[in-house]
């Protein structure tokens, strides 16, 4: 018995639509088999996850909270991805996009115009642009492989927080705790709804679907799919592959630097130590399985701020620990990696037993 | 010569190798429908038919490449399953692939160790290969590095490799399409030598001419079915054209035989490329006038600078002196792939799959392609026109009888000659002045490439200049005017096809440009073959 890999003419329609739910479903499994194996009953511990924090609305508004980085950073992402260039450093943007971001409130916390806000999301945004340029810059000038300057950076900018909130950025009224002032209501995102929500969630949805657009409508989006998909005829049709890359970290980087400056402002009010739970390489995992296409990057962006919420649930509720938060998560991109398959091959079981004794006589 | 080359079909050979009712599915196609072939010992068997036949699968299969969804194989009456390459050259069936599998870095003898029992050293292993080939008329030096040699030398490695086996059937995968017609012939000797010894060779091949002059038995093949056997000696080429086909092949139209002359639209001056990377090929000096209402044919062994050229006419490769390529009077040398369509040229690269389309896009997507820049109304305001992209696939898909299983399919599930054929249209529809085009018919049926080559015709007919670069000596003299050859990236003078003979082709081709070069070294090449 084996698996015969049979290679379709054509992507399948409805295989794109339904492998990423095959991959859910098997992750399910997976996890439940995870949670009898710890000792828990897998019913509990999946309602824990994924229903219970569906049935509050403090918890929902929660949801979105995690959503919109993780949506945000995805969405940049898919366009990096789709051109073939390999942006693993999100997360470093992220924390860059949150640095800059953070310095009116944090040094020049006097500037209370309704200016600052504008401001404060622009510098974000460039702040993360700057850091995706300098994987970007090493790719086009020197070939630098991309996947791993861009993971190298994440721990720099870490560090680089690091060193800010416990040296020149420490609040000086903080008690000598290692965390920035607390930002000025100026300084703060709009709220929206009862809780912690605030206008990062629309930055998302807007970013969602401007995307989405240029990527189905426009030249641009044409030309990151050909250079994508096959870099030799995107040259034929005279688009420079340089270009694509520099498109591809901008976008992106500029993007999670937005989310991390929008996190910081909108969330946390101050710069602490750790900003993110591991926002920038979840999206990673979102990216993938909304099928780098916005629209399904909103609904995965859902699916694994879930994830994050009910893990904490799960923590309360059944003393699980948050690392199963983390297996969830790698289970899910592993499976839905391993489904894109389907999307153009189709397989079957085969025999070869008849094959194996007709060899046995040989 | 050829009388001592042909013995006649060989009846009293024992029967080798028997494949019944060989059946093979990909997908919704049958590569191989109930096959049936035999191969006796020490004949030359001729596998026939067009590009998709199912030629390749059936030898795949029987070299154990492929399993078979069904059907047996009979080797020396007992049968036998060739589960992997392995087991058949165990059984004694050696296989030169088209494409050949050598490590260019390595040297002769390193590359045919790879393929022997470790046991074996170097030094006892290269004189073998010394013996053998010598033996068989293939000189080899075992020391020589791999990327030094020529395309010829390299699939005498491969053969040399394969007799080193001491196999009872060899199969040859198209082998003279890399070799000049002189080296075909020493090859033939060869071939011939082994039959005689009683090794049995399956010779695949579309180039009737060859199979009419070796081979003592054929078997023809057409969409995945076996039509017959015959003795290729008794036919003629047109008569083995008809079995593979199924029809008379069109004959092509050439319209006017005085080609009008107009101006000069394509002009290369002294360009030269240095090679990229150390397997690449030195463009050198290449000098061309193309004018208007003319064909001009670029002949040539693979890989000796075909690419190149096509790649630094299009503009994918820029050089430093503008003048070096003018088109249509305007210096181009530097300007991109676009600028240069907007002067009216149009590029048909050799890759359809890959480089001429995106095989994942839908086919009015492939339209944007090459033509968003021309064609104005494509793009309005940095947003495509996905309906006019459509109205325009549908125009060419219809006039250029491209065949698809839907409306708009994905390029990569279309065949190979729909494909080319839709790529070929897509540049024709423009109606272009100037047009490139590479190997515009390689692993085309010939059907399309009858259509191909009379649009290609009636483009030229019609005032523009068509340079075709090609490996396919009959497709170069069925529609060319002036012929030049390209070898090592030195391209020789475009002279006028009728004064071309198929012997000065291959010379050239062979890389022997100056005449008196080029007697001695026929002198010379025939004291070796002796």
């Amino acid at each position: 018995m084996r698996i015969e890999l049979e290679k379709r003419a054509e992507h399948s329609q409805l295989m794109s639509v339904v492998s990423p739910l095959i991959a859910i479903g098997l992750t399910l499994v997976c996890g439940s088999i995870l949670f009898i194996s710890m000792g828990y009953n897998p019913t509990d511990a999946l309602y824990a996850y994924f229903i219970e924090p569906l049935t509050t609305r403090w918890s929902i508004e929660e949801l979105l909270v995690k959503a919109g980085p993780l949506v945000l950073i995805a969405v940049g992402l898919s366009v990096c991805f789709l051109s073939n260039s390999w942006n693993i450093g999100a997360e470093g943007q992220f924390t860059m996009g949150a640095l800059a971001g953070s310095v009116i409130p944090v040094l020049f916390h006097d500037f209370t115009s309704p200016l600052a806000l504008p401001v404060m999301v622009l510098m974000g945004a460039l702040g993360g642009m700057a850091w995706a340029s300098v994987p970007a810059f090493l790719k086009v000038r020197f070939g630098t492989n991309e996947i791993l300057t861009s993971l190298m950076l994440v721990y720099i900018a870490q560090y680089i927080l690091d060193f800010l909130v416990r040296g020149p950025w420490r609040d000086p009224e903080g008690f000598n705790f290692p965390e920035s002032r607390i930002f000025d209501a100026a300084h703060v995102l709009p709220k929206i709804g009862e809780g912690r929500l605030h206008i990062g969630m629309i930055f998302a949805i807007l970013a969602v679907l401007v995307v989405w657009w240029m990527l189905s409508r426009t030249l641009k989006g044409f030309e990151i799919k050909v250079m994508g998909e096959t870099p030799r005829a995107g040259r034929f049709a005279g688009f420079s592959s340089n270009g694509v890359v520099w498109f591809g970290f901008l976008v992106s980087g500029g993007l999670a630097g937005l989310a991390g400056m929008a996190e910081v402002s909108g969330s946390i009010e101050q710069l602490t130590p750790v900003i993110s739970p591991g926002y920038g390489f979840t999206a990673i995992i979102v990216a993938f399985l909304g099928r780098l296409n916005p629209i399904g990057i909103l609904f995965a962006g859902l699916l694994l701020g879930l994830s994050y919420i009910g893990g904490e649930t799960a923590q309360v509720s059944l003393g699980l620990t948050d690392k199963v938060t983390r297996v969830f998560q790698g289970m899910l991109l592993f499976f839905v990696l391993a489904c894109d398959a389907l999307i153009l091959y189709s397989f079957r079981f085969a025999s070869s037993a008849k094959s194996m004794k007709e060899a046995g006589n040989v | 010569m050829e009388n001592e080359q042909r013995s006649g079909p060989v009846t009293e050979g024992e029967d080798l190798i028997k494949a019944k009712g060989i059946t093979k599915r990909f997908g919704d196609i049958l590569a191989n429908n109930n096959v049936d072939l035999v191969i006796r010992q020490g004949e030359i068997h001729a596998l026939l038919g067009e590009n998709g036949a199912g030629k390749s699968t059936l030898v795949k299969i029987l070299y154990g490449v492929l399993e078979p969804g069904a059907g047996e194989i009979l080797w020396k009456g007992k049968r036998v399953s060739i589960p992997n390459p392995a087991t058949a050259r165990k059984l004694g069936v050696g296989m030169v692939f088209q494409h050949f599998s050598l490590f260019e870095a390595l040297s002769v003898v390193e590359n045919i160790a790879l393929a022997m029992p470790k046991s074996e050293k170097i030094k006892a292993l290269s004189k073998r290969i010394t013996e053998v080939s010598q033996k068989y008329g293939l000189p080899l030096d075992p020391a020589a590095l791999v990327a030094d040699l020529p395309v010829g030398i390299r699939q005498r490695i491969e053969i040399v490799r394969c007799l080193l086996q001491n196999p009872s059937l060899i199969i040859m995968d198209e082998p003279t399409s890399v070799l000049t017609p002189q080296e075909a012939d020493q090859l033939f000797v060869t071939l011939q030598r082994l039959a005689s010894e009683g090794c049995a060779i399956l010779y695949i091949s579309h180039r009737l001419e060859e199979v009419k002059k070796i081979c003592h038995n054929a078997t023809i093949m057409r969409h995945g079915r076996v039509m017959g056997g015959c003795d290729p000696a008794v036919e003629t080429p047109a008569s083995l054209a008809r079995m593979m086909v199924g029809s008379d092949v069109h004959d092509i139209s050439t319209g006017a035989t005085e080609v009008r002359q107009g101006d000069v639209m394509l002009r290369l001056r002294n360009l030269s490329i240095p090679s990229d990377g150390a397997f690449g090929i030195e463009l050198k000096d290449v000098n061309l006038d193309l004018r208007g209402g003319e064909i001009v044919a670029v002949a040539g062994i693979a890989a000796n600078g075909q690419s190149e050229l096509f790649d630094a006419i299009s503009g994918e490769t820029q050089v430093r002196d503008a003048y070096a390529v003018e088109i249509c009077g305007v210096p181009v040398g530097k300007r991109k792939v676009n600028d240069r369509r907007l002067l009216g040229a149009a590029f048909v690269p050799e890759e359809r799959l890959g480089h001429g389309a995106v095989p994942g896009f839908v086919l009015s997507e492939n339209i944007l392609l090459t033509r968003y820049k021309t064609e104005p109304s494509l793009i309005r305001h940095g947003m495509l026109n996905q309906k006019l992209a459509t109205e325009i696939e549908k125009r060419i898909t219809v006039s250029y009888d491209v065949r698809m299983s839907h409306e708009n399919p994905e390029a990569r599930s279309l065949s190979g000659g729909n494909l080319q054929k839709f790529v070929v249209g897509r540049e024709l529809d423009r109606v272009p002045k100037v047009l490139v085009i590479n190997q515009p018919t390689w692993g085309v049926d010939a059907g399309a490439a009858a259509l191909i080559r009379q649009a290609i015709i009636d483009l030229a007919r019609g005032g523009s200049a068509v340079l075709v670069i090609s490996q396919d000596l009959d497709e170069i003299y069925e529609i060319s005017d002036r012929i030049a050859v390209i070898a090592r990236g030195d391209l020789s003078m475009a002279e006028p096809a009728s004064a071309m003979t198929r012997e000065k082709v291959g010379l050239l081709m062979a890389g022997m440009g100056e005449s008196k070069s080029a007697s001695m070294a026929l002198n010379a090449g025939e004291t070796h073959a002796h």
